[in-house]
Parts: structure tokens; C-alpha cells; sequence
């Protein structure tokens, strides 16, 4: 055994390890967590080496479990010991005892800056690593520009700059306010020149984590990423060291192809060229060998270079080999190269439209499905429940239930859940989908929560062909002999509100159905006992003509339970007790229940519930997304009242459709409002559920899911809920904000094709447009900055009447870094400058984070500028005589501005000034036509007067062949020349008695005809 | 943000090594440590190296009585940081020479100044065996 330098250390590390109980651990801790306290107390008689060892021992207890709550002083202090060994302890030590927001690391800030900026290098690396694991915001703000001066020294040694470089990450990361790198991008370009390959792997760290707040500044640095993969790919200038079993440094190469996929795209043709010709290199040069480290490492490589292609071959030239390796790879034996090769199908499955390709594979991924490694298991499952759609539904449906019934505990809820999802989304009919859910019942009961049981009994009520069918099933399995109480309570309700469509076959007579649902009642719990008191009155009414046995039965069980403690079952048993007294009135109380609102399943958000392992519900929530549901919406808000905040929509112009979703959003409230969530028992809501006719005509408003409060139903009536898919608007104050101005983001879009639209932490939208005539297209591109999936996603546009707008389908799930392209297709119908707005919202964490954007599909974007003669210009501005088709502003409060740059504004706005047409050297004529399918192409005159005295004032006549299009037009440009064009308004017209500029004297035309 | 934890765990389920690259409090770091210990000890050969725990995916790797459990977040490349377990092994291989318990037992802190030349706030710092080496060499060499 060798010893350590410190003896003391190595003696107490013997005694803890020659325990031979716990206790005896613990004992020995003890004393010596005694004994360290001591000698710390009279701090005199230490020597650096005496609280080196101490401080170790510390740490050794830490690691062994147990709290050690003082000492962090000493360890501390050690920082500032003058010789190396100390203060390597004092920063080890201290960098495992305390965090960020320990008191004692604020006494350490001077002694660690001093070491920063000082002369010795091993002194600045402990210090650079300090900081880089728990450095807070104190840290942040003195040390940032410090370390920052290191990183890009030229005269620091590499062993110094690689740490530097994970330090900055670290105090952006938590401080990203304090540590400014605006104008990073040349730095970062400069860093990612950097020969050495230790300082470039933790270079490469720091750029991911920039890359990933913002690739928009980084473009610079993508083709230095790509020589990097080239570099390494060609095995170019790389040392020995660097290299891994033969291949060079793949953690560098996979963190290189890691930043590459934060950048949607790569538009150099010779870059991505040059990038795909190293990715196809890794694609096919990636054999099995014998070495399983080397093995390792270059698959580590491949699946990284897979990811890379997923994210950016939308030419898909090479996914379909991607396709095929992962087939390969999900039958090989080796379990690594197997369980990676399900987990990144599952992720190509989210970026592209490969499920046909995939859907081969089936057989074989359900051989996984019961594979003995429960981590392999997982993945088979996730990837199943994300390629399931209507064709394969039965297959992969009555697969998991086979597996169901001997999957391990861990998985069994899971698996429960899933399947009963899959069932109701792709059920290729309906008996299927009860069957399937009396199945999942049957087998395993436990695992199926209410959501699921009340989803049938929503889905039979509202499918009348389905009710005869569902009641024969639930009859038939109360035959068996020890069911689940679920199965009890479903086939109760089932069988009370249809047993009666059963009636003429054997076992199925009134009192047959109640003698078999009886005999359960003692097996049950309290609140299914209310359940089956319902089901008797049900039974007892639809007995025609009353059987007076049955009757007396029923009568005996509600006097039984007439007393009963419990307060709900007592009451179901006084009032069916009465009301089946009522005779005729009976019939009209207890009819059967009407049909629900059409919902979307609360299954999914039942499924979002089980977060306690979130590794497993990747795919859960990728389903989720695609089906949102409402009642999520509902639960998940908790809106504490129900005022509706409808200012946030009228944050933007709305085009004139929106009034139907305030309507909707105050409806959801209102609905929302009422219902308290979750945590009353479901007995509550079933005699709602039974009771709610008493109280109302029409649909019974109570959900199954939502109304768990006992509200019976009396509000919330006429499917408002399905309104409430709004509902998150009012949670628009979301701690998460856009980055840049939205504002000035559409300001910039009106001017130009592409950019970007919006931003934030999560989220960026950018946008390409192109214009032909009357017709455009968007392509929106919604890229997720995130390194998770983003769900909920929902894209809305809110047309103005004189647009057509078409949004081709948003997937509601993002994947992690990637980016999705949605074209939108524009129809201009006549001239307006009715903004389209796009309502935009996803779900991060739980919080919903919502905006409407306004889209640039602007008056401008149909203006095509046209060069016109002065003959042709003056012609048509005659003929153009006066109002309507010829208008006249005075415009006030106009951004002051030189000639030039209106004549540049103009043009942005695709207004072709024409210069020379008009002989005042102050004014500007232009021309451009504009296009709408009301009215064709049509051409438009503009001419500027200013007065060179006043910039902020000037006269504007606009002239056209449409009254409509010359007064939108007119008003558009002004919009332009105002100050603040979106928020200020633009100046009131001007009144009449202002003073006159000193063109005004006589009408432009005129003097324009004059001057010819 | 990459490695969240390292262990090194005896089979007995003896912790000989833990360090963190994010904060949990001392209940937290035992839970956890007791949870994954029992979940990767009992899987045995033919099955897979990754094990998906909580937010965290474990890659782990075993050497002789030795269990290296490595902590990332979902957005880690798992071979890689396979890989980067052997590649800690290989360099305390080549400072003890075949490596044992004992010696990260015993040498617990140059276990950590390995770990601290290598990892860096769940990043990457340094793969070269050389340039991780050099500064406990420097200070053997002083002492």
C-alpha cells in the first residue's frame, strides 16, 4: 500500500476503511471531526502542513456523506498560503466544500484576484479553476476583464489560456449581464485560430456556449470550425498527446460538431461543401474494430457527424445513408452501439420525415422492446411511441400490452400511459380503442390512473354506435373472477348508463346486471361506492315496467348507506333514495348523460406529470406536442382571476378576426376560474356528472377531468373549454424575454427579405421573403436554441381581411438546436395597411410563453419600383386630376433627414425616386407599381416637396388609379417619414390655420406642368 | 452544460471519490449517490454502459473492483464521455502504474488535481496525459 505524504491522512483513511459496520464508521468520523475541531480552535500551534492534512480529512469526510459545517475558514485561508502545496489544497478543497453563494468565498475574492493577475502560472491556473467552478456574480464583476485579458494574451502559456477560456464560460454563464461580449465574435474567431489543441477544446466550450445565446454574431466563426473538423479530420498538425487510439482528439472534433449544429444553416456553398466532404469521410469511414476503446471513440465521432447531417441536410443527400446506418446499428449485439442507435432514430424522427424508412425497422425495434437491458428497453419504447401513427397503431399498441404484463415495476406506468395515448390517437376504430383500455385495465390496473378510464367513458358516451359494444365488454369482464376496482368502476358506469341497449341477451336483464355489479360492492373502496350507487339508480330506472324486487334490493343498499359516514355517498343514497320515488320524474332526472364537448385528452398532460424521470419522457412530450391539450392548458395556468387580460392582445394591430378569440379567451377564464384542480376525489365530479341535468339543460359541463371541484356542473357550459387552448395569453408576462426590440425587428423586416423576427432565450423566428406581383412567400424559420425539445409550439396567423395567408403546418415540437422551416404563402387582395399577425406560443418548463408578431407583409412588399419617363410621369399625374385619386398632405413631425437619405428610404420602400423629373433640386418624385388582385398592377406617382428651412415638415401628394390605394399609400409613407414610425402616432393632420410652407402657394401639379 | 458529477465507486457501493460541477446539498449528493450506486452495480456485462437516472444520464465503466459513474446532462455525447473515463484511468495508470483503489484511496488528492487538470465546471479541459501529469510531477519533484 503505498502511503500518502500526510500520515495523519493516511492513518485515518485506514481506520474509516476497517470499519466494519456503518456505525463504527460513523464513531470514527466523529472523533475525528472532534479532534480537527480542536486543533482549528487554537489556531496557534498549526502549521500550513497540520491544516493541509486536516482540511483533506475534511474532504474525505464530505465525500464519505457527512456534514462537515465548519473548517470552511480554514480551507479558505489556505488560498492565501504563500507556497504552492497550501494553496493547492486551500482552491481543491474550497472548490468541493462551498458553492457560489458560501459567505466565506466572498473573503477569498482578493487573494484569488491577486493570484489572477499575478506573475506565476500555477498560481493563476488554481485560481482560473476556482472561479471556474463555483465563481458567482462577485466573481464575475471583478474578475471578468481580468480573466478575459488572459485568455486572449499572446504572451500567456496555453496551460493558463485553456483554463481562462472555461473560467469566462463559467462567469458568463451564471452573469451573462456583467460579462459583456458584444463584439465577441472576433475574439472568438481569433480563438478558434489557436494551434494548440488543449486551449481549443476549452475555447471550443466557451463558443458553444455563445453560439448557443446567439449564432446571429458568430457566422464569422463557422468556417473556422469547419477547417477545425478538417483539420482533425485529416489528422493535419495534430501532436501525439492529442491523439486517442489513432484517432485525433475526438472530445474536440465531437464538441466542434456540437457547435456546428447551433447555426441553422450553412449558406456557403464551398464551406458546406467542404464540411459535407469530412462528415461523408466520418459516414463511411467509420469500420467496427477489435479495440473497443478505439471502437469507442470513433463512433463517438459518428454519431456526433449524424446529428451534424440530421440538423443540416434538408437537401437529405445524405439522410438516407444516416437512415441506414442506424438500422444497422439498432441489430448489432454490441448494447452501447444499440442503445445509441434507438436513442438518435427517435431524435432523426423529430427533424425529418423519415417514418416510412423507419417503419421498417419495427420488428426489429420491438425486439428490443424486451431486451434485458432496461436502459435498451427505454429507448425501445420511446422510439416505438414516436414512429406510431394510424398504420401501425394496432401492431405496436397490442405490443406494449403483451409486454405490459411482464414489464418491470419501473416501466409499468409508463407503458400503461403510452399505450392508452397511442390507442386514442391512432385507434383505427373505436371498439378497438375500448377493447384496448379494458385491456390495459385488466392487466394492469394499478398503472392506469382515472384519466384514462374517464377518457373511454367520454369517448363511448359521445359514439352511440360504440355504446352497446363497450357495455358487452364491460359485462363480460365482470365475469372474471378478481377484477381491478378500476374495472369495477368503469364497468359500473359503462353498464349503468347502457345496459339497457343489452337487455335481450343472456345475463343482461336489469337485475342479473345489478346482482353482478353488487357483488363487487363489498370488495371496494369508498370512492367507487358512490360509482355504483349511481349505476344502481341507472339500472333501476331503465327496469320497465319496475321490477318490484329489484326495486326493493336497490331500495335496501340506499337505506343501508343512508347513514354512511362518508358525506357523498351518503347523499347519492338519500337522493336516488327519493328520486326513485318520483316515478315519472325519475325517467327525465336519470336519463342518459348527454354528450360531452368534444376535448383533447388530459392523458398527455398526465404524461407530462410523471416527471420524475425526464430522460424516459423525451418522446412523451414530443407526442405532446402534437396534441396539445386543452385541459393541460386549463390545469397548468391556474389563472387566480378570471379577468381576462386582453390588453396583451391588443398589443399589436389585430387584424379585425380577432374579436371571436377575445370572446374565446374570456370564455376559457371564465371556465378556468371556477375549477380548482386535481385534488378533489373523482366521486365529486361523478355526481356532478350524474346530477348536472337537474340543474341545466343541455351538455353536461362536467369533464371528467377538469371539474374535480364539484362544481355540478352549473358553469362553464357550451364547450367553452374548448376555447381554452387562449387561455395562456394571460400569462404573457412570462419571465421570458425577447432579445433585441421586437419592434425595430419589424421595422428592419419592412425594408428587407430576411432577418430575424424574433428572439429569446429559447426561441428564434427568422424569415425569408419573396415577392412576385400580388403573391408572396414567407419562409419562417423557427429554430430552437435550446438544448431540449420545445413543445407546445403553435403558430397562428391572424389575417388581416385584405391578405390571404396560408401557413403550411408548424410541428409542435422543435427539437433540441434545430431548426424547422414553414413556408407561408401571401395573397395581396387589395391595398390596406392592415398589418398580419403571427401568433406565436410555446411551452418552456411550464411556463407558456407567448407573442404576437407582426408579419412584414406590408404595403411596401407589393410595390414593384418602375423607371418612368417624364413624359409618361407627367401625363398620369394630370390625369390624375385631384381627390380621391390624387391626394395632398401636409405632413408634420417628420424625422429630419437630408434629401439623400429620403431618396434612400423611398427606394427601401421600393418607391423609385426619379431624379431630374422634378426641377426643385427640394423635391422628390417617384414612381413604383403596386400590386393586389382587386386591383392588378397599378401604377403610383409620389412627389416630395421639403422645405429646406424646416426638415421636419413637408408636403406630400400621392397619386394612383385606386382611392383606396392612394390614401393607403399615402398614409404608409408617412408612417415612414414620421419620428418612431409603429409607436409614435403619426401627427395629426395639419390644421387648417397652420402656417403654410412656402411651396404650398399653389397645387403641385400645376407647377409641375408648369415647369415642363 | 455537460458533466454534471464524477464518482468512483467500490463494489460494496463505498464512494472513493465525488466530485461535483453543480451544487447539491450534502442529502442530496447521499440520495443520489445511494440511487445511481444501486441502479449501475447490478447491471452486468452484456447490457448497455448508459443508464438514465432522474435529469441525469450515467455513463459508467468498471475496472476491476471500480466503478466510474460519470453524471452529464442528455446533450452529452455518451461514447464520448465513455472514452474520456478510460482516458482518466490511462492517466492515472501512467502516474501510479496500474492503478488500484488503494491508490485513488489513498491518494485522494492527487486523484483530485488528475480530475482538476481534466474537467473544468463540466467541461473538457486538457486530453493530453502529458500536459495533466505536469503539474503533480512538478510537485513531486519539489517535495
Amino acid at each position: 500500500m503505498a502511503l500518502s505524504g500526510m500520515r495523519g491522512l493516511s492513518v485515518f483513511i485506514s481506520d474509516v476503511r476497517n470499519c466494519r459496520n456503518k456505525e463504527q464508521e460513523r464513531l470514527r468520523v466523529d472523533k475525528e471531526l472532534g479532534n480537527i475541531r480542536t486543533r482549528f480552535k487554537n489556531e496557534k500551534g498549526l502549521t500550513p502542513y497540520e491544516k493541509k492534512k486536516y482540511v483533506w480529512k475534511m474532504l474525505y469526510i464530505y465525500m464519505l456523506g457527512y456534514d462537515v459545517d465548519f473548517g470552511h475558514m480554514e480551507a479558505v485561508s489556505l488560498i492565501s498560503a504563500p507556497k504552492y502545496p497550501e494553496k493547492q489544497v486551500g482552491y481543491i478543497v474550497t472548490s468541493c466544500l462551498l458553492n457560489e453563494n458560501h459567505d466565506f468565498l466572498r473573503l477569498a475574492i482578493n487573494a484569488v484576484r491577486n493570484d489572477i493577475i499575478g506573475r506565476n502560472e500555477t498560481f493563476q491556473c488554481l485560481a482560473l479553476t476556482l472561479v471556474g467552478n463555483i465563481g458567482g456574480r462577485e466573481f464575475a464583476e471583478s474578475l471578468a476583464p481580468d480573466v478575459q485579458k488572459l485568455l486572449l494574451s499572446s504572451s500567456c502559456r496555453p496551460l493558463v489560456r485553456k483554463k481562462a477560456a472555461l473560467c469566462l464560460l463559467r462567469l458568463f454563464r451564471k452573469n451573462s449581464d456583467v460579462v459583456n461580449v458584444d463584439g465577441w465574435s472576433d475574439r472568438m474567431a481569433q480563438l478558434l485560430d489557436e494551434r494548440d489543441l488543449g486551449v481549443l477544446t476549452s475555447s471550443m466550450s466557451l463558443f458553444v456556449a455563445l453560439v448557443a445565446n446567439n449564432h446571429e454574431a458568430y457566422w464569422s466563426c463557422l468556417p473556422k470550425c469547419v477547417k477545425i473538423m478538417e483539420r482533425l479530420a485529416r489528422n493535419q498538425d495534430v501532436p501525439q498527446e492529442y491523439t486517442y487510439y489513432g484517432i485525433p482528439s475526438p472530445w474536440l472534433q465531437v464538441k466542434t460538431m456540437r457547435a456546428l449544429q447551433y447555426f441553422p444553416t450553412i449558406e456557403d456553398p464551398s464551406i458546406r461543401r467542404a464540411l459535407f466532404e469530412v462528415l461523408q469521410r466520418i459516414l463511411m469511414g467509420t469500420d467496427v474494430v477489435k479495440n473497443v476503446n478505439k471502437n469507442n471513440a470513433s463512433h463517438a465521432v459518428l454519431f456526433e457527424a449524424l446529428a451534424l447531417v440530421m440538423h443540416l441536410d434538408s437537401e437529405k443527400e445524405m439522410m438516407s445513408q444516416c437512415v441506414a446506418l442506424l438500422g444497422k446499428f439498432i441489430a448489432v449485439r454490441e448494447p452501447n452501439i444499440r442503445y445509441l442507435g434507438l436513442e438518435n432514430m427517435t431524435r432523426m424522427l423529430m427533424v425529418t420525415d423519415v417514418h416510412e424508412i423507419i417503419k421498417r425497422h419495427q420488428a426489429q425495434i420491438i425486439t428490443s422492446l424486451k431486451d434485458p437491458d432496461i436502459s435498451i428497453r427505454r429507448r425501445s419504447l420511446d422510439l416505438l411511441y414516436g414512429m406510431c401513427d394510424v398504420s401501425n397503431a394496432k401492431d405496436i399498441v397490442e405490443e406494449l400490452l403483451q409486454y405490459l404484463a411482464t414489464a418491470d415495476f419501473a416501466m409499468r406506468e409508463e407503458l400503461a400511459l403510452k399505450a392508452a395515448i397511442l390507442a386514442e390517437k391512432f385507434a383505427p376504430d373505436l371498439s378497438w380503442y375500448v377493447d384496448v383500455i379494458l385491456q390495459l385495465i385488466d392487466k394492469a390496473g394499478d398503472f392506469v390512473s382515472d384519466d384514462i378510464w374517464f377518457r373511454v367513458v367520454q369517448f363511448v358516451t359521445n359514439n352511440e354506435d360504440l355504446q352497446p359494444y363497450a357495455a358487452l365488454k364491460a359485462r363480460e369482464y365482470l365475469d372474471k373472477p378478481a377484477i381491478h376496482e378500476t374495472m369495477v368502476k368503469v364497468s359500473a358506469y359503462l353498464l349503468g348508463e347502457y345496459s339497457h341497449l343489452l337487455a335481450r341477451r343472456p345475463g343482461c336483464s336489469p337485475k342479473e346486471i345489478f346482482a353482478i355489479i353488487h357483488e363487487k360492492l363489498p370488495t371496494v373502496s369508498t370512492p367507487t361506492i358512490p360509482i355504483l350507487l349511481s349505476t344502481y339508480a341507472k339500472i333501476l330506472m331503465h327496469s320497465q315496467p319496475p321490477d318490484p324486487e329489484l326495486q326493493n334490493q336497490i331500495w335496501a343498499v340506499y337505506s343501508k348507506y343512508e347513514s354512511c359516514i362518508d358525506a357523498e355517498i351518503q347523499q347519492r343514497a338519500v337522493e336516488y333514495f327519493a328520486l326513485s320515488k318520483k316515478g315519472a320524474a325519475l325517467m327525465d332526472i336519470l336519463a342518459e348523460m348527454p354528450k360531452f364537448p368534444e376535448r383533447q385528452s388530459s392523458l398527455i398532460k398526465k404524461a407530462e406529470d410523471t416527471d420524475a424521470d425526464t430522460a424516459e419522457l423525451s418522446a412523451i412530450k414530443l407526442r405532446a406536442q402534437q396534441q396539445t391539450s386543452n385541459a393541460l392548458v386549463a390545469t397548468d395556468q391556474r389563472p387566480t382571476n378570471g379577468a381576462p387580460q386582453v390588453s396583451q392582445l391588443g398589443m399589436v394591430m389585430i387584424p379585425s378576426t380577432s374579436d371571436a378569440e377575445h370572446n374565446a379567451v374570456d370564455q376559457g377564464l371564465t371556465q378556468a376560474n371556477g375549477v380548482s384542480v386535481n385534488d378533489a376525489p373523482p366521486t365529486a365530479d361523478m355526481l356532478g356528472d350524474l346530477l348536472s341535468p337537474l340543474a341545466i339543460e343541455g351538455p353536461p359541463a362536467v369533464s371528467t377531468q377538469l371539474d374535480h371541484n364539484g362544481v355540478h356542473g352549473h358553469e362553464g357550459t357550451n364547450g367553452a373549454d374548448d376555447a381554452l387552448a387562449l387561455a395562456p395569453v394571460e400569462n404573457q408576462e412570462s419571465t421570458v424575454q425577447p432579445i433585441g426590440d421586437i419592434a425595430e425587428r419589424f421595422q428592419a423586416l419592412c425594408l428587407k427579405d430576411s432577418g430575424v423576427l424574433y428572439e429569446d432565450p429559447y426561441v428564434q423566428i427568422g424569415i425569408k421573403a419573396e415577392w412576385r406581383g400580388h403573391q408572396g412567400r414567407f419562409v419562417l424559420f423557427l429554430g430552437n436554441k435550446n438544448t431540449a425539445p420545445l413543445d407546445s409550439v403553435h403558430a397562428v396567423i391572424l389575417s388581416p381581411s385584405h391578405l390571404k395567408l396560408e401557413l403550411s403546418l408548424v410541428p409542435e415540437v422543435i427539437p433540441p438546436r434545430a431548426q424547422v422551416q414553414c413556408p407561408l404563402e401571401v395573397v395581396n387582395l387589395r391595398p390596406s395597411r392592415d398589418v398580419a399577425v403571427l401568433d406565436f406560443s410555446y411551452k418552456f418548463g411550464s411556463s407558456l410563453v407567448n407573442n404576437k408578431l407582426r408579419l412584414p407583409a406590408v404595403l411596401n412588399k407589393f410595390l414593384q419600383p418602375i423607371q418612368v419617363s417624364a413624359e409618361e410621369f407627367f401625363s398620369q399625374w394630370r390625369s390624375l386630376a385631384g381627390p380621391p385619386l390624387k391626394l395632398q398632405e401636409v405632413v408634420r413631425g417628420v424625422r429630419p433627414m437630408s434629401l439623400g437619405e429620403m431618396a434612400n428610404l423611398l427606394n427601401s420602400l421600393r418607391l423609385m425616386v426619379c431624379p431630374g423629373l422634378d426641377p426643385n433640386a427640394s423635391n422628390l418624385v417617384a414612381s413604383t407599381t403596386f400590386y393586389s388582385e382587386s386591383t392588378r398592377a397599378m401604377l403610383c406617382l409620389v412627389r416630395i416637396e421639403t422645405d429646406p428651412a424646416d426638415r421636419t415638415q413637408l408636403r406630400m401628394t400621392v397619386a394612383s388609379g385606386d382611392p383606396a390605394l392612394t390614401f393607403e399609400l399615402k398614409e404608409f409613407i408617412k408612417e415612414h417619414l414620421v419620428i418612431i414610425p409603429t409607436t409614435a402616432k403619426p401627427p395629426a393632420p395639419a390644421p387648417q390655420a397652420a402656417p403654410t410652407p412656402p411651396i404650398a402657394s399653389s397645387d403641385p401639379g400645376a407647377l409641375l406642368a408648369g415647369l415642363l | 452544460m455537460g458533466i454534471r458529477f464524477i464518482l468512483m465507486v467500490n463494489k460494496q457501493g463505498q464512494t472513493r471519490l465525488a466530485q461535483y460541477y453543480e451544487y447539491l446539498t450534502l442529502e442530496e449528493r447521499r440520495a443520489l449517490e445511494g440511487e445511481i450506486v444501486r441502479k449501475c452495480l447490478a447491471r452486468n456485462e452484456q447490457q448497455c454502459s448508459f443508464v438514465e437516472h432522474r435529469n441525469y444520464k450515467i455513463v459508467y465503466r468498471r475496472y476491476a473492483s471500480l466503478f466510474f459513474l460519470v453524471g452529464v446532462d442528455n446533450e452529452e455525447n455518451e461514447l464520448a464521455i465513455l472514452e474520456f473515463i478510460h482516458l482518466l484511468v490511462e492517466t492515472m495508470d501512467r502516474h501510479f502504474g496500474n492503478v488500484c483503489e488503494l491508490d485513488i484511496m489513498f491518494h485522494l488528492e492527487k486523484a483530485h488535481f488528475m480530475l482538476e487538470e481534466m474537467v473544468m465546471n463540466g467541461c473538457i479541459v486538457e486530453t493530453s496525459k502529458t500536459n495533466i501529469l505536469a503539474p503533480i510531477q512538478l510537485m513531486d519533484k519539489a517535495s
